[in-house]
């Protein structure tokens, strides 16, 4: 009994203490939020005791100044531009429609500009203005000054709008801005102020958010009639970083120029950084049709347009390699060693296999020929063959390592991946791999699938055997990003020997006799050239007409064959890697070639990865 | 000592009017006296008494009407009813994440035949009496034995837990550090509490470091609202706004500017000790707070003055719940936690906040009424 009520006592003991505790504890919090209060309203409150009392405070947010966008050597070439604009604040006029009545006497308004701001009334609060009218001329500005009295509640202000310098030149990759749609705005609450543009495509999307910068805020005092009397307090938005772009732009102009009226695309990177340095895709657009809305008759001309310039071909433009593959399958062969170094193989000029007969292009047969000269004339045979050995999972998974059919890393949303194919693919639809279709991949056709860039990731991790990945991010806010550095990119992990088998090969396409491309030996002195050919047919050719004098330039421009060339520069100290495909333009040693031969030699003379400032006028010079 | 099992004693001297007497009027009072701020304040928020000030002095009277006849219900016969009462709620928290609707993006509220409540208000309630039930006959000894602690932790978590999962972090936080104030007070030892809340920086510091950036971003928002000014950030900014115009003297009643120009948004619910404080300035948020105070200290004295374990843990519960709502309430409108969607008790515009804060009291009530009364020993 006694012992139990000690027990009782104990815990109602610990009870007391720990409940005068916590009583003690909660008066002590409620202290602080009484001196904290007293902060709040006394001490910083001072500066939000009104002037008078029927004025009030009111926040106002500030858009911020999106980034620029600049090329390598810091040229714009994404600003912005001053947008002068006539505002109306409805609270501060009688009669919203005497007003515009008065304006448009002044400056024309146009019958679905007067409903678009009836609209947008509705919507909008009475002290927030609203836009009349964007991009006022002078004399338009001078106009609605001189009336001031007889426009109440009108006034002019200056906002900004997006230009872009050069226009189609770089429309793929800078893309183009549009405003926000809904769904931007619930993500972010920014978007919803006046004049704010997103990204829509290109590195304009791909950096949005680096780019659109942060809001400011501004609380003034403005009195019943919503003047604003003084500011209280201002907090700065952050203006978008700068982006600064891998592009040299001059170049891509150049490039762009000599591309012409042809479909086609082309890279220029530095091979041993992965900068990319001109990505180019003809025909162009101008993106600054798209800041305030394209029109119904443009956009049918461009999606009608066979010659698809809203797509950007460089990167997501989808060719079959043909022949320029052939450097991974040989090096999938040495890798695998189903050939060896010194391995020679003949071509009749066909490959039996079963029943089907495999053609070289070349009728009569090259012969015996090792790596490299099978390489330098580009034959057939001796790949079909190196690749039946192999097999397709062998040669893809080396080509995946050169950026074949794999994502190359570039940041542009839109590009694509192209396809390697392996058995496992075509088993996911439905198909048992044919031998065949091995035989196909051996010269790059078939199912491969690649995009000008990744041809041109490909040809630079040939030539320099280390990982690089394409990227157009040089720079945000001033600040060098990663990857500038050779070293920051990763070795290949492929023998030398072997890139090095390839390298020559590629040597002897274009600078020996009997190579496949010698209309693309540059002349710039004590410079050679490294190149590899490729004509991807659309349509296959049957073996009559092709016995019967087939002539692929006869045919309708959609069904010609695709042409391409790949190559680096200089051959013993590889810096610059140059991808051309020029769709539909027969055979990659006669269109394609001599157009990366004069990019290649712009890039040369220009030589933009060895200077900090836009080098002289070299480039222009010779165009 | 050796007692029959009796439930209630059938005391002559203990009958209803005698028991209506024993109410603490001066508690009843206080009580009132915060409804009435209620009142001025809302009179004030809606420009009139339409359309929050009589609704809210209407559902108030009735909810004292409940709170009283809960005071009159014996403390024992509560107390038998503990654990149901916390399966109950336990039920309708797994109801309302199957069912719920969601409101603001969250599942809270479910609809009772018309009557919409968010069941985490009641978890709190039946946590704190199914704790005190649990602790009710552990002696100082038997709550130093870890193994008789696990059935309380686990009480704690699982409410925790769901509510964690409509998601509600807020409703989440307080009924964590409630349940852990009652076993503090039920006699938790010192060395298991500082054990207990030691990792607690570093857990939160790993979970901070392995969230993606956007999650961290939200967080960062999250503790700093005014960073956010189109966002979170907005309401607080305009409520501080509207305080410091406040001042040290207010601008009168129905005079202040911000609220009524609905700069202030949600001023009836979140954001009525800023109405509150713009209009009669620091001196009237300042009374408000030690009416608070009064309040809260008068629940403790109940909770010493009960006893019976059962009684004095209840009534602390309750306390520190109430304590909690006022403390997020007015530290979120000063922008000094980051926390939203908590009414002030008793003064914010809402029938089912009121129906549970007085509930609660209606409870700490029958501690007051029963707080001599024996319990029924269980033969040992």
């Amino acid at each position: 009994m006694s012992q139990q009520f000690k027990r009782e006592n104990k815990r109602s003991g610990v009870f007391t203490r720990r409940a005068l505790l916590i009583g003690a504890g909660q008066l002590g919090i409620l202290g602080a939020l009484a001196a904290k209060l007293y902060q709040v309203q006394v001490v910083e409150g001072e500066r939000y005791s009104t002037l008078a009392e029927s004025n009030r405070i009111s926040a106002r947010l500030t858009a911020p100044t999106r980034g620029r966008v600049l090329d390598r050597f810091g040229v714009p070439v994404a600003g912005n531009k001053l947008n002068w604009r006539a505002l109306l604040t409805v609270e501060q006029t009688d009669s919203v429609d005497a007003t515009l009545d008065a304006f448009a006497k002044v400056v024309a308004l146009a019958d679905h500009e007067r409903a678009r701001i009836e609209r947008e009334m509705r919507k909008r609060r009475r002290f927030i203005p609203l836009v009349v009218r964007e991009f006022l001329s002078w004399e338009e500005m001078a106009k609605l000054e001189v009336n001031a009295p007889d426009l109440p509640g009108i006034f002019v202000d200056v906002g900004t709008t997006r230009i872009y310098p050069f226009g189609p030149a770089l429309a793929h990759v800078v893309g183009y801005v549009a405003p926000p749609n809904d769904a931007d705005v619930a993500e972010d609450p920014m978007l919803a102020l006046p004049g704010i543009r997103v990204g829509r495509a290109g590195m304009e999307k791909a950096q949005d958010v680096a780019l659109r910068g942060k809001a400011g805020a501004t609380q003034m005092e403005v009195n019943a009639v919503g003047r604003v009397i003084r500011e209280l307090d201002r907090v700065e938005g952050q203006a978008g970083a700068d982006l600064g772009l891998t592009i040299d732009v001059a170049l891509q102009n150049q490039v762009l120029k000599r591309l012409g009226s042809e479909s086609a695309s082309a890279v220029v990177m530095d091979c041993r950084n992965g900068e990319v340095l001109a990505m180019t895709s003809a025909p162009s657009f101008d993106p600054s049709l798209f800041n305030s809305g394209v029109s119904q008759a443009q956009w049918v001309q461009w999606t009608s347009n066979r010659k698809a310039p809203l797509i950007n071909k460089a990167a997501a433009g989808v060719y079959a390699p043909g022949s320029t593959f052939k450097m991974a399958v040989a090096i999938a062969g040495l890798e695998a060693k189903t050939i060896g170094p010194g391995s020679r193989i003949n071509c009749p000029g066909f490959l039996d296999l079963g029943d089907t007969r495999f053609h070289c292009w070349s009728k009569n047969g090259h012969g015996s020929l090792d790596v490299r000269n099978a390489l330098k004339h580009s034959c057939d045979v001796f790949f079909y063959e190196v690749a039946r050995r192999t097999g397709i999972d062998r040669v893809a998974a080396t080509a995946n390592r050169f950026g074949i059919g794999v994502d190359t890393g570039i940041e542009l949303p839109g590009a694509r991946k192209g396809l390697m194919p392996t058995k496992a693919w075509r088993q996911r639809h439905g198909h048992a791999w044919n031998i065949g279709d091995t035989i196909s991949c051996g010269i790059g056709q078939g199912y491969i699938q690649t995009t000008p860039l990744a041809l041109c990731t490909y040809v630079s991790r040939v030539a320099t055997g280390r990982a690089v990945e394409p990227h157009l991010t040089r720079s945000l806010g001033g600040a060098i990003q990663h990857g500038v550095q050779p070293t920051d990119w990763p070795a290949l992990g492929l023998p030398e020997q072997y890139l090095h088998l390839c390298r020559e090969g590629m040597w002897a396409v274009v600078n020996e006799a009997g190579g496949t491309a010698p209309a693309a030996r540059v002349a710039v002195p004590g410079v050679t050239l490294a190149g590899k050919t490729g004509s991807t047919q659309v349509r296959r050719v049957s073996r009559e007409a092709r016995e019967h004098g087939f002539k692929s330039e006869n045919l309708p421009w959609e069904f010609r064959p695709h042409a391409l060339f790949v190559c680096y520069a200089p051959y013993d100290a590889p810096r610059y890697a140059v991808s051309v495909v020029v769709e539909h333009g027969n055979a990659g040693a006669a269109a394609a070639a001599p157009l990366a031969r004069e990019i290649m030699t712009d890039v040369l003379l220009r030589d933009p990865v060895n200077h900090t400032e836009p080098p002289g006028q070299k480039v222009a010079d010779r165009a | 000592m050796i007692t029959a099992r009796r439930l209630i004693r059938a005391e002559p001297s203990f009958g209803l009017l005698n028991k209506f007497w024993q109410v603490s009027w001066l508690y009843v009072l206080l009580l009132c006296t915060l409804a009435g701020v209620g009142y001025v304040a809302l009179y004030s928020a809606g420009g009139g008494p339409e359309p929050y000030a009589t609704k809210h002095i209407l559902r108030f009277g009735f909810s004292l009407l409940m709170m009283l006849s809960i005071a009159m219900i014996d403390i024992r016969f509560i107390a038998r009813f503990s654990y149901p009462i916390y399966a109950l709620a336990i039920g309708l928290l797994v109801l309302v994440l199957r069912m719920g609707h969601v409101g603001k993006g969250a599942q809270r509220w479910i609809d009772l035949g018309g009557l919409q409540m968010q069941p985490s208000e009641l978890a709190k309630i039946a946590l704190v009496m199914a704790l005190a039930a649990w602790f009710h006959r552990a002696s100082w000894e038997r709550v130093g034995n870890p193994l008789f602690l696990i059935p309380p932790a686990l009480m704690v978590l699982l409410p925790v837990g769901l509510i964690l999962k409509e998601p509600n972090l807020g409703t989440a936080v307080i009924t964590a550090i409630m349940g852990g104030c009652v076993i503090l007070a039920a006699g938790l030892r010192w060395w298991k509490v500082a054990a207990l809340l030691a990792p607690l920086p570093f857990l939160g510091q790993f979970v901070f470091n392995h969230m993606h950036d956007y999650q961290r971003a939200r967080i960062t928002t999250f503790m700093d609202p005014e960073s956010d000014p189109l966002g979170a950030g907005y309401n607080i900014i305009q409520s501080k706004i509207a305080l410091g115009s406040g001042g040290m003297f207010g601008k009168g009643f129905m005079q202040g500017t911000q609220g009524h120009l609905n700069f202030l948004p949600e001023k009836q619910t979140d954001f009525i000790f800023t109405m509150i404080a713009e209009d009669f300035g620091l001196v009237g948020g300042l009374a408000v707070m030690g009416l608070l105070a009064l309040i809260i200290m008068g629940g403790l004295t109940i909770a010493l003055r009960c006893r019976h374990q059962y009684g004095r843990l209840l009534a602390l519960g309750i306390t520190v719940n109430f304590f909690l709502y006022c403390f997020v309430n007015i530290a979120m409108v000063m922008g000094a936690i980051p926390v939203g969607g908590v009414p002030l008790p008793l003064v914010s515009h809402g029938g089912s906040a009121m129906l549970t804060v007085m509930f609660g009291f209606g409870l700490l009530m029958s501690v007051h009424v029963h707080r001599d009364v024996e319990f029924a020993q269980r033969e040992e």
